[in-house]
């Protein structure tokens, strides 16, 4: 069983469909406590980072000691930006801390003015590394669905990177600990590849 | 780079798409579903679901389609067309739409554009403005282009861009159906106006057409019904003529 965690950062609608459409059996925790039934976790959401105000100490804490205890972790979106130490977009939150580094917002540069923020839309991955999982099977300059205004930096974690004005960490993956900037459930077969893989590393 | 996107427009009446749809070897064209998975296998980027009727049973009918639609596509969903309150919204996000679309509703009660865009983000917050030339400006109209608005388009798209519409989808009324092409100085003086995305609709009638808007009229998408209707103007056909003329687009 994967966890979705619910903190009310958007709707859980499309990512509880894809999951179950490539086979994955899904719960949402009422508690931090219920995630000692999960094999894996997956933190979704869109939005302002403010939101993840919601995943407090405890959550934190639990999510923390599941990947501790070998429980692979992905971050969607927003969700991948908790995954950080913290977000220019709320600098008085922390983030989760499992990857090193703090989001940023999108400045596309001047002479690119026709570039707008929010970065809405389908735009291509440039693969970084292929010694990892959860790229796995994904070509590169493939196309996925992004809409969001902060991005995470690239650092040595980024398995592929995507170009709005500037380049920006679009998957990463750090041991059992895995993001995506993009929206997988909104990302046709490729985004469902995503998926495939981290159920698979679940399994 | 950020591709260009192509969206196709369902008009859907009673649960079944209205819009004179005729693609070949589409036996049952009126479906929505089948419809979608159609353009879904020729790579349309995005879908938006248009709710021409306003009845309560039509209502309904329409939560059953979208979950149609939404259960084997995985791209984005819009639906619009009878949004007129919070609790159409929710039933249209419950049912799997990923955006809602307003229209009338926004112009009567701007504050709903807010609500939905706290609740559910603004990214699934399209607000789509119906626009006709009057002189020198762009004047917005309400109620499927029946009651002027008393509003300047590019007025009303920042307006609605701060109360928190994550996307504008503007239709330009004189060239509605009339396949001439898109309105490119009109959609260009909006989309230059905000950060947020502008989705381009009204006068789709060849592959250049949509070049045009991309680079005169400045689109971050465009929308169309029944150019797709014909057979060779495939969403694909569409997609590499783009890419000929070095526009982004994914295929």
């Amino acid at each position: 069983m994967i966890a979705l965690i619910d903190y009310h950062a958007g709707n859980l609608t499309s990512v509880k469909k894809a999951l179950v459409a490539v086979g994955a059996q899904v719960f949402v925790p009422a508690a931090p406590e219920d995630l000692s039934d999960a094999a894996a976790m997956i933190v979704p959401g869109v939005g302002h980072f403010h939101a993840t105000r919601a995943l407090d100490a405890r959550w934190r804490d639990a999510i923390l000691a599941s990947v501790q205890a070998g429980r692979p972790l992905l971050g969607i979106c927003l969700g991948m930006q908790w995954l950080y130490e913290s977000s220019e977009e709320s600098p008085e939150l922390r983030g989760a801390g499992l990857l090193p580094g703090r989001c940023v917002r999108l400045r596309p540069m001047p002479e690119a003015a026709m570039l707008k923020v929010p970065h809405v839309g389908w735009n291509s991955l440039s693969l970084r590394r292929t010694d990892g999982w959860i790229a796995d099977g994904v070509p590169d300059e493939s196309q996925v669905y992004f809409t969001h205004s902060y991005a995470a930096p690239v650092t040595g974690d980024a398995m592929a990177i995507t170009v709005h004005g500037e380049p920006f960490a679009a998957i990463v993956e750090r041991g059992i600990t895995a993001g995506v900037q993009f929206h997988p459930e909104k990302s046709g077969e490729i985004g469902l590849q995503i998926l495939r893989n981290f159920v698979r590393r679940a399994a | 780079m950020l591709s260009k996107r192509i969206i196709a427009c369902l008009d859907v009446r009673d649960g079944q798409v209205v819009k004179g749809v005729n693609f070949e070897g589409l036996r049952n064209a009126g479906e929505p579903a089948a419809l979608a998975r159609r353009y879904n296998s020729e790579g349309i980027d995005e879908l938006i679901i248009l709710d021409i009727t306003a009845t309560l049973e039509a209502r309904r009918a329409l939560a059953d389609t979208i979950r149609a639609v939404a259960r084997e596509l995985f791209i984005p969903l819009a639906v619009g067309g009878g949004v007129r309150s919070e609790a159409d919204a929710e039933a249209a996000v419950d049912a799997g739409a990923d955006k809602v679309s307003l229209n009338t509703a926004a112009l009567a009660n701007p504050e709903l554009i807010t609500t939905l865009a706290t609740r559910y983000g603004s990214q699934a917050v399209i607000v789509a403005i119906d626009a006709k030339r009057e002189g020198d400006r762009f004047a917005v109209y309400a109620r499927s282009g029946k009651a002027a608005a008393n509003r300047d388009a590019v007025d009303w798209a920042r307006e609605a861009e701060a109360r928190g519409a994550g996307e504008i989808l503007l239709t330009s009324i004189d060239r509605d159906g009339t396949k001439a092409g898109f309105d490119c100085p009109m959609t260009a003086a909006v989309s230059s106006a905000v950060s947020i995305p502008l989705i381009a609709s009204g006068g789709a009638g060849g592959l250049d057409h949509f070049a045009d808007v991309f680079t005169v009229g400045r689109a971050d998408a465009a929308l169309a019904a029944s150019i797709f209707h014909f057979a060779e103007t495939s969403v694909r056909a569409l997609k590499e003529h783009l890419r000929r003329c070095n526009i982004p687009v994914r295929l």
